[in-house]
């Protein structure tokens, strides 16, 4: 009995030096084992912004860009969100009206009070933090299902805001910080300053990865990789900063329009925190391993209530600074505000991105990618003349395509025994 | 041969609203030594060793670990004692890989954040401790893990703690001819490795395989320990069948259990 042979390769303890090749073939791989990440967005993303580009040149124009960032702010930021709530295979339907129930406490607040606008953001977060912690309350420990609890929320809150509103007049937000946020720029100087920032960030907290790995003889990626990645973020930031930096204004004289928006580094900011917080903290990993086999998680000594509540009230808080950000793109808030297709927008972004709607796989990444598709597709459409209707459409078909691809995915995932 | 058990219960009672579902269990654990726990479906096994690690409280008994009389009230005090449980469905994450998964909810970290290149090196020594080499690597998803592969993850979880009781709830029930062979082994190693092991198995062979000691539960009650040599197959499956076989097992009058001394034959009953 004891003679069993359980030896077969090599000890698993020593990493042999990976290649480039071997890395490139374990990618390829992956992908054809239903791990496709991120393939589907970029690839998407590149496709709509070279039809786009040849169909309507005024497409690939400086002023375009910087638009298209700031049309899909508010919903990349709530779709970031929701990424936490899909993680453990829920669904937070009101966002999109908390959002707007949280945009109406902030116009309220600074406008009909007149406080100053910190006291307004403060408030809005948290109204956003409240609304989550109730929403996760009732599914967590009453046990009521997601999609049911937040259906409710999504009427409930629809009424809150018209009656924040009272009853249909809108209210101007007109305080000069919040009108910035969506629709002022940064100095050139200071976009440039941040993405080398950024940059020598990432390569500082790459390397030093690798330093570390590498010193105790642990597997690593390719050097060349990861000074591939290093470059590929330089690149793409430069050419961003570069191209946000062009004077987009039609008549110089009048006023001067060049800079990255002030939302970009918000939102970059948002998305570095949300990725540290999912990859590097044990709060992070709990939430994975919730989504993953809440059984597991529970035997592991893991809280699965508190996990659950908190992804509640960080995806309610994202909604609300969703909402700040929607109020000062339009310097007001409405009773429309975060209504109609926002929520479907942001539930597209972070599927569209590569989150899974089965819970226990995604990336904040994902938001910023999909949002990225959505405002694309939004934006170039409107280009071209198309109506809403048809907007919608397309839209829809786009959500159920990425639907489909996570849902095939998982099944071709299953196939290969990757899941 | 180790002459104090590791754990000792004695007299554990358990009942399940008006179901009494332990009977003055009593069951010792060596170090050293894989003690089977046998008994037919709902004899209380999954139960008894949820007692142990914590999830159930017990109505009454006393256990006794390292020769000091403990209270468990929780799985944490239970790892705190060093005792950890592989269950049957081995509870693992599958998007989470085999080191994630190791250190599952018992992350190192350095400051707040995970502290990656340590957990690495320790579950790959722990997996080399285990003479585990078919893991191609550390950083793959359970999910892409064969059977055998999981069980081992899940054996490695459990001696990634410095466990001195390690209790395996149906290790091999999924598993291939192969697979089992090679969990029975680590098992067997584990022992070896001076850890006291208790193994929940239907399956004889594998009883007899990997075991030191056998101790068998009938409805609730523990009604044979003894040492896997001085006792036949027919005569197990006798007692996990019937209560008693021979000379061992329940009298056949006042179904006062036998329990605890090797080879029991203090309670008679020839029916
Ligand atoms: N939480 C519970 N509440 C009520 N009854 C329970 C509970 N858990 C177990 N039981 C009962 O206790 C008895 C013993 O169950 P247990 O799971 O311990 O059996 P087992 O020996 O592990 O069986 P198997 O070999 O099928 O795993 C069964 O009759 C079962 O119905
Ligand atoms: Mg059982």
């Amino acid at each position: 009995m004891s003679t069993t042979a359980v030896t077969q390769e090599g000890p698993a303890a020593v990493a042999p030096p990976s290649s480039i090749g071997s890395h490139i073939r374990d990618y390829w791989r992956r992908v054809r084992g239903g791990d496709i990440g991120a393939l589907p967005a970029v690839a998407g993303l590149l496709a709509l912004c070279t039809i786009f580009s040849i169909m309507r040149p005024s497409f690939l124009t400086a002023g375009n860009f910087a638009n298209l960032l700031t049309q899909g702010a508010a919903v990349t930021l709530i779709a970031m969100g929701l990424v936490f709530v899909l993680l453990l295979g829920e669904i937070d339907l009101s966002a999109g009206f908390a959002s707007g129930v949280c945009a109406a406490v902030l116009a309220n607040v600074v406008t009909v009070l007149g406080y100053p606008w910190y006291v307004a953001v403060l408030a809005a977060v948290l109204t956003g933090l409240v609304i989550g912690t109730a929403l996760g309350f009732l599914v967590a420990k009453v046990g009521i299902p997601s999609f049911v609890v937040t259906l409710a929320g999504f009427l409930a809150f629809q009424g809150v805001v018209l009656l924040l509103m009272e009853e249909g007049r809108n209210i101007s937000v007109r305080d000069p910080v919040l009108v910035a946020i969506a629709n002022n720029n940064m100095s050139p100087v200071l976009g440039w300053a941040l993405a080398a920032f950024a940059v020598a960030g990432f390569a500082a907290v790459q390397l030093l990865r690798y330093r570390k790995r590498a010193a105790r003889g642990l597997i690593n990626d390719p050097l060349a990789v990861v000074l591939g990645r290093i470059v590929m973020l330089a690149l793409v930031l430069g050419i961003a900063v570069y191209v946000l930096n062009l004077e987009r204004s039609r008549n110089v004289l009048i006023t001067s329009l060049k800079g990255v928006p002030i939302v970009v580094p918000i939102i970059a900011v948002l998305l570095v925190v949300w990725t540290f917080v999912l990859k590097r903290t044990s709060y992070g990993r709990h939430i994975y391993a919730v989504g993953g086999n809440k059984e597991a998680a529970r035997r592991a000594g893991i809280n699965v209530d508190r996990i659950r509540i908190s992804v509640f009230m960080i995806c309610s808080t994202m909604a609300a600074i969703g909402g700040i950000v929607a109020a000062s793109r339009a310097n007001s808030v409405d009773p429309n505000t975060g209504g109609s297709n926002v929520l479907l927008y942001a539930v597209g972004a972070a599927v569209i991105g590569g989150t899974s709607l089965f819970g226990g796989k995604g990336r904040v990444l994902d938001a910023v990618l999909g949002g990225a598709v959505v405002a694309v597709i939004a934006n170039g459409m409107g280009l071209m003349g198309y109506s809403s209707g048809v907007k919608y459409v397309v839209t829809g078909v786009v959500l159920l395509l990425a639907a489909s691809v996570d849902a095939l995915s998982r099944r071709r995932a299953a196939a290969t025994g990757n899941r | 041969m180790s002459a104090t058990p590791l754990l000792e219960l004695r007299g554990i009672d358990k009942s399940f609203g008006p179901v009494q579902v332990l009977r003055n269990v009593a069951l010792s654990a060596y170090p050293g030594e894989v003690t089977a726990l046998v008994g037919d479906n709902g004899a209380g096994k999954s139960t008894l060793v949820k007692c142990i690690s914590g999830i159930h409280p017990t109505d009454a008994g006393e256990f006794v670990f390292d020769g000091r009389p403990v209270s468990i009230n929780n799985p944490r005090e239970a790892a705190g004692l060093g005792i950890e449980v592989v269950y049957q469905d081995l509870a693992l994450c599958d998007n989470l890989d085999i080191v994630q998964n190791m250190f599952l909810g018992r992350e190192k970290r350095s400051g707040i954040v995970l502290d990656e290149p340590t957990m690495e090196q320790m579950a790959a020594e722990t997996l080399a401790g285990l003479s585990v080499r078919t893991v191609k690597s550390l950083r793959q998803h359970v999910s892409s893990l064969s059977g055998g592969q999981r069980q081992t993850v899940a054996i490695a979880k459990a001696v990634l703690w410095n466990s001195r009781l390690v209790i395996l709830d149906e290790p091999t029930a999924a598993l291939g001819v192969a697979q089992t062979a090679q969990v029975l082994e680590l098992v067997r190693r584990l022992a070896d490795n001076g850890l006291a092991v208790v193994l929940i198995s239907h399956n004889m062979n594998d009883v007899f395989a990997v075991s030191d000691r056998i101790a068998a539960l009938y409805l609730g009650q523990m009604v044979a320990q003894v040492r896997t040599t001085d006792i036949t197959h027919a005569q197990v499956v006798e007692l996990i069948t019937a209560g008693r076989s021979g000379g061992l097992g329940l009298a056949a009058d006042t179904g006062a259990n036998g329990n605890g001394a090797p080879a029991d034959s203090t309670t008679g009953g020839v029916s």
